[in-house]
This record gives C-alpha cells, structure tokens and sequence, in this order.
C-alpha cells in the first residue's frame, strides 16, 4: 500500500510538464551521447552536470534530467556497435560480437529495433527492481553506524576493479590516488588544513566536478587525437526499418534472463553496467544448445547484451540512491551530482526527501517508453548523428567542458586543474589504471574518514569497533573476496574479442 | 618499463604524503584517531601497491611516436591558453581559435578546422548566452569599455 501511495507522489511530480520535458530532453540528449562512438554515458553526464546547475533546477528536476541522460546513453550505446563496430559505450562492447555480423548480413534494421526493444524490457524491469528493492535496502541500511558504513566504503573500493580487472594493485593504486586527493583542503572535524601546500585555491577541496570532467572529457581528448579520429564513417548502410515480431518473440526468454543477471551485477557495488552485459552473455551462450553461431550474428546474442546492460544501469542505481555507494561510473557521477545538490543519498533520503526518489522513479518508468520510441520507429535519425566527425565533435565536447567548469566557479584555476586531470586520466588510461576509482576515492573519501573517525570517537579509539557487528564482519569479509576473487576468477572470464 | 617509472613516482608521493602527515599537528580536543592516521593508512596502502607495480609491471603501453607527442602537446597547450584567455578576451575569438586548432590536431584540413571553429564558437554561445542564460561576454572587455 505504502508502496502505491509512493508512486503516486511520485507520478504526481514527474506528470508536471517542467519534469516531463526535462526527461524528454535529458533522453534525446543521452541517446545521442550514446550513439557518438567514444562518448559514453559517464562523459554526457559529466560535461552535462556544470550545465545543468545554469539551469537552476530544483534537486528531482536535475536528477530527472542527468538520470535520463544516462538511461539514454545506456539505450543509444548500441548504434555505433551495430552500424560501426565501435561501442558507442564499454557496456555496449557485448553487443558488437553479434549486432554488427547481423548488420552486415543486411539486418542492421533488425538489430537495431531487436536491440532497442531489448534495452526496453532490461531498463523498464530493472526500474521496477529499483522501485521494489531500494526501499528494502534502505530500511537495512538504518542498521548502520559508522564502523558499517566505514566497511561498506571499502567494499566498494575493493570490488570496484570489478571482477574483469585486470591487475589489482592497479585498481587499488587508483583508489589510494582518489582518497590522498580528497584529503586536501580544510579537515572539517578540527579546522587544519592539510596538503595544500599553502596555495589559497585548495582551501576548499579539489571539486569533485572538476575532477570528473578532467579525467572524462580532457582525457577523451588526449585519447582522439591519439588515434587521430580513425572511426567516424558509417560502416553498415541501414535499410528499412521493419520490426522483427518474429525475433522478439523468439528472444523473449533471453530477455528476461538477461534482465535478472543484469539486475544483480548492477546492484553489486562496483560491478557496473559493462559487467551486466557480459553475465548476461556468457551465460545466454552457455544456455545455448547451438553455442557456434554466437559471434556470427545471432539474435540471443544482440538481446542478451542489450537488455543486461540496461538492467545493470537501473540496478546500479539501487546502492547509489540507498547507501551512497554507486555501482559504476556514471552512477558515481550521479552522486557527485547529488552531493553538490546537499543531498546526501542513503536511507534519511527515502524519509526526509521522498519527492527526490519517486519523483525519479515515476520518471525513469515514463522515460522508458520515451526511449523506446526514439529508439525504435526514430532510432534512423539517431543514426545520421554518427556521421558527425570526430574533427567537430571533440572540440565541442572541450568547448563545452571547460564553459561548464567555467560557469560554476568562474576561476582559471579550476580549468587549469581540469586539464591536469586530463592529464592524468590519460596517463592512466595507458598503463591501464582504471579512472572510476579514483573518482569515487574523490568522492567518498571524506565520508570514509569521517565514518573511521566517527567510529573511534565512539570507541575511545578501540579498533575493534569495527568489527563488532554482523553486518560489518560481512562486509569486511565480503571486501576481502571482492579483493581476491578477481585474481582466480581472470582466466575464467575472459573477454571474447570482436570480430575486426 | 612504463609501470616501474609510474610506480617509482608514486613511491615518491606516497613518502612525500606521508612526511607531509606527520608534519601536522594534532589538537588538544582532537578526536582519538586525529587527523594524522587517514593519511597513514591511505599512504601505507599506496605504498604497498606502487612498490607492487615496480616489483611486478605489465607489459609497456603503446606509447604514441613522437609526432603524436608533439600533436598531444599542441593540444594541451591550446587548452591551457583556452582556459587563460577565456576571462581576458571574451568567448569568441578563444573558442573559435581553440576549437579551430584542436580540429585540425584530429583532422588537418584548413578549410574545415577553420569551419568548425567559426561554426562552434557561434553555436555555443548562442546556446550558452541565450539558452542557458550564462554570463559570458561575446568579446574582450577592452573593446566593450
């Protein structure tokens, strides 16, 4: 009952035509985004939050527009990967292996509105999943006191290598970079400052903002202009859209398993979208009688992906809105978000705020059947965008980061350190240090030792307060298995490669 | 070779991190774990992970050539003058060089560099200026008195 009377309330804020257009834009937005190769959903939504603040939106009209850029960007992933070869996104890299061999036997229309309505079924059940799971966790979540939570953020850094990682010390390298990084500035519990190194513009902090915009766009930058654009041509001619009732049927099992396997992977802490689309199809080609035609076009092939990824996008969402600890990148950019905007996610939010949370939700299950229609009688327009070259979009993309950053502080300073972050985003994306964690490091690092701090103080400084529940045994277990298992897991999990 | 270099660095800043730590100073009210003891456990668990990477590297990166160095190069110095120029000498003229110039690190055509610098310059700005409302002068401030 409470459950109805929520979505009612909600429905009642995203049926307002300021919310409604908002979500309708934010999915255009995102679904372009999704389609231009390389320009993934944690790019949109990072170069899209410094803009979104112009707008001066209330909390749930800003969430409403970034979430639906980013279930856009989740639904538009798939364009580039039929037509092009190219992921328009990572999780997007599954649906390469069988939609562009279906494209190129002159099904590329098939695949696209097979795929699309994939992408509907994962995101529209996985946002049910959201709206019947996160109340329940967020109840858990009233469980937890500092020594909990203190290990729940180390659950996430320690999985957040996600088990396809590939070198652990790497992913941890990343999380120690993002922690010493948000130590600096004033230490709030006694008023120090700390590793400034006396320059006045630190006082406050590096921004998380301008961090995640440095270490996406300026290094999407850096990464273009090393390989110099090669992919901006069209590579299947697209035909006539027709809708394959025959292929969907066919696949509707697959769907809803690919569905529930996407779901899990995205609601883990760190697993994310991309590790959504490839449970989803490893184990529809394990299901498979007829394993051979997986990677020569196979329809269970473009849904599995489609619909996992989308399913582990409204997954991810869960731990981010519940307990603050986003399950991918682009959800960590969603908490960014949400912590510029004072809204500290975790289950006060469920109470204090509920407007926030069904407003979102109301939205996300009307920005679904948005998405299914441009995604499917209009996905031909959609297309046309990936005739935009590299040689215009990225300038654009710079443009309009640094005006962004620019428009929130007004300080060189912060363009300057933008770029130093591209920098090193490129630097790491070379030696194959992942970026995410070091965002989230950024992000929750200050949550972290105020939950470390919280804990002794309330010990007297005994450590083993932060052993002194179930619930924070689990989750140290649990991290420490997260820590190792990729390890063992590697040979196991290899990542099949496209065909060229 | 890339991963030691890296590591090494790191081995350097997570020291440095580390001195810099307990060089601060705890207050008398300060809570038991103070503000010193984060930074130790965080420059600890660096230090363990950088010596890991100089102990065990992957294989080097493709490095790009030096032609791709330099272009790399070009383009972060554009970007750097971008952000100084902004303030100095209105949206125009620095996006439309900025734009023009990394288009043609990706795609070394005159004509169409020059294109898409004019043509981005004035789109944004009538986004930006008249869509989205932001501050932004058109031209330097000298010219506009």
């Amino acid at each position: 009952m409470e459950l109805f009377q929520n979505l009612a309330l909600g429905f009642g804020i995203a049926l307002t035509l300021t919310t409604l257009s908002l979500a309708i834009i934010g999915c255009i937005l995102g679904t372009i985004i999704g389609a231009l190769p390389g320009l993934g959903p944690s790019n949109g939504v990072a170069i899209l939050i410094p803009l979104a603040f112009t707008l001066e939106l209330d909390a749930t009209q800003a969430l409403v527009l970034m979430t639906s850029v980013y279930y856009g960007a989740m639904y538009g992933g798939r364009i580039s990967s039929i037509l092009l070869n190219i992921p328009g996104d990572e999780p997007a890299m599954m649906t390469t292996l069988d939609g562009y061999p279906m494209a190129k036997k002159g099904r590329a229309g098939d695949a696209l509105v097979l795929s699309g309505v994939s992408s509907f079924v994962g995101a529209f059940l996985a946002t049910i999943g959201l709206m019947l799971l996160a109340p329940i966790l967020a109840r858990v979540a009233f469980y937890f006191g500092p020594a909990e939570y203190f290990a729940l953020y180390l659950l996430a850094f320690c999985t957040l290598g996600g088990i396809g990682a590939e070198n652990q010390a790497k992913s941890a390298i990343a999380v120690c970079l993002g922690l010493g990084i948000s130590m600096i500035g004033v230490d709030n519990s006694t008023g120090m400052t700390r590793f400034t190194g006396g320059n006045l513009h630190l006082y406050d902090g590096v921004d998380f903002l301008v961090a995640i915009v440095g270490l996406f766009a300026v290094t999407e930058i850096f990464v273009f202009i090393e390989s110099r654009g090669k992919d901006s041509a069209i590579g299947v001619k697209l035909g006539k859209i027709s809708i394959p009732i025959k292929d969907i049927l066919a696949t509707k099992w697959t769907m809803l398993r690919a569905t529930t396997v996407g779901f899990i992977a995205g609601v883990l802490p760190g697993a994310g979208a991309s590790l959504g689309s490839f449970l989803a199809y490893m184990s529809e080609k394990s299901l498979a009688k007829e394993k051979k035609t997986f990677g020569t076009g196979d329809i269970r092939g473009v849904a599995a992906p489609e619909a996992g990824n989308n399913a582990a996008a409204g997954g991810a969402l869960v731990p981010m809105l519940t307990l603050g600890v986003p399950g991918s990148g682009t959800t960590a950019v969603l908490l960014a978000l949400l912590m510029t905007l004072n809204i500290t996610p975790g289950p006060l939010l469920f109470n204090e705020r509920p407007e926030v949370v069904w407003g979102l939700i109301a939205t996300l299950l009307i920005a679904n059947f948005v998405l299914l229609i441009l995604n499917v009688p209009l996905v031909k327009v959609f297309t046309k965008i990936l005739q935009v070259p590299a040689s215009f979009l990225l300038p654009g993309v710079a443009m309009v980061s640094f005006v962004g950053i620019y428009s929130l502080s007004g300080s060189y300073f912060d363009l300057l350190l933008m770029i130093g972050f591209g920098v090193l985003g490129f630097t790491l994306r070379k030696l194959k240090i992942p970026a995410v964690p070091v965002i989230l490091g950024i992000l929750l690092g200050g949550h972290m030792e105020v939950s470390l701090r919280r804990a002794m103080v309330l010990s007297n400084g005994d450590w083993t307060y932060l052993f002194n529940s179930y619930i924070s045994v689990g989750l140290w277990i649990a991290a420490f298995i997260g820590f190792i298992a990729p390890i063992f897991l590697r040979s196991y999990l290899k990542k099949p490669t496209p065909i060229g | 070779m890339s991963d030691r270099i890296f590591g090494s660095i790191l081995t350097i800043l997570a020291l440095t991190f580390f001195v810099s730590a307990t060089q601060l100073e705890s207050p008398f009210f300060a809570d038991p774990l103070g503000p010193k003891n984060f930074p130790f456990i965080v420059s600890g668990a660096a230090l363990i992970c950088s010596i890991t990477m100089i102990i065990k590297p992957d294989k080097d990166p493709l490095w790009p050539n030096v032609k791709t160095l330099i272009k790399l190069f070009t383009a972060l110095v554009v970007l750097i003058l971008y952000a100084f120029s902004l303030k100095t000498f209105g949206f125009l003229l620095p996006t439309a060089l900025a734009s023009a110039a990394l288009s043609y690190l990706i795609q070394p055509s005159i004509f169409k560099s020059s294109a898409t610098g004019l043509i981005l310059s004035l789109s944004l700005f009538t986004i930006f200026k008249f869509g989205l409302g932001l501050s932004l002068f058109p031209f330097p401030k000298f010219l506009l008195g």
